[in-house]
């Protein structure tokens, strides 16, 4: 699957995610936030999708919501607020990271 | 059923815990934490032993049941042994640990802030003689199940 993001054209996997981490730049960040309906990135905003890029290099999964609202300098009543109905998928697809695997 | 029929996706889910040991109590929180993840609107409401997830004095101290529970793989007797049910709970801890699940203290502030209700069950409450008092600052209220059937208009109902 292909999309055309902020002029570029990106392959996307099945859940509609980017499928190439190095796709990602700042830039596309704020148009896939736009299409997932968050207007404008804050900077708490970066804290997260910021965090998020750091766990996934190290790591290859996505930080869970607990080891991301201790570390990030973020909280949970915050994380919902910035990205609303669903902070893991959203905030994992804003990172051009995939779907995350664990269930906490 | 065709391959390209399409479900509604669930939109809001209220999970009943009724059983007071680790392995009754976690399931339900960590359901409810995943469905508040996705978007998933959540409302945990808790009965008979279930309540001692949320009672103040115990929500510490739950533990796994090692007699007559036949997850357990041992015989009966053995898990009756004095500290049996401490340890399998201490290695139970430690495996949830690196999974990165919280204990339950954490996990109630968490749903709670992840914007999950959680409510005590009138009947229960009454019968053991408790008060709002002895729960968790999280629960919303004390309901009766007539409430909770109101509150759950539209969900799905899980009962673990």
């Amino acid at each position: 699957m292909e999309a055309t993001i902020a002029g570029k054209t990106i392959a996307l996997d099945a859940d509609g995610h980017l499928a190439n981490f190095n796709d990602w730049d700042e830039d596309l960040a704020k148009e896939l936030a736009k299409l997932e309906g968050i207007p404008e990135l804050t900077e708490d905003h970066w804290k997260v999708i910021n965090f998020m890029r750091k766990e996934f290099k190290a790591k290859g999964d996505a930080p869970s919501i607990r080891k991301l609202t201790k570390e990030s300098g973020v909280d949970t009543k915050l994380l919902y607020k910035l990205f609303p109905n669903g902070p893991a998928k959203k905030a994992a697809k804003i990172a051009g990271l995939p779907k995350p695997k664990g269930c906490i | 059923m065709s391959d390209n029929q399409t479900y509604e996706p669930v939109k809001k889910v209220s999970i009943v815990v009724s059983k007071g040991s680790l392995d009754g109590i976690y399931p339900g929180l960590i359901m409810a934490n995943g469905a508040r993840m996705d978007g998933i609107e959540a409302t945990l409401f808790f009965t008979f032993f279930g309540l001692d997830a949320i009672i103040n004095k115990r929500m510490d101290r739950i533990k796994v049941a090692t007699v007559g529970n036949p997850g357990m793989h041992m015989p009966t007797w053995i898990g009756a042994f004095p500290g049996m049910s401490a340890m399998a709970t201490s290695m139970m801890k430690k495996e949830m640990e690196k999974l990165d699940i919280p204990p339950i203290r954490e996990f109630i502030e968490m749903v709670h802030d992840a914007g999950c209700d959680l409510y005590a069950c009138k009947a229960s409450v009454d019968m053991f003689h408790l008060k709002k008092e002895d729960f968790c600052k999280e629960v919303d209220d004390i309901i009766s199940v007539g409430q909770f059937y109101e509150k759950s208009a539209g969900a799905q109902i899980i009962f673990t």
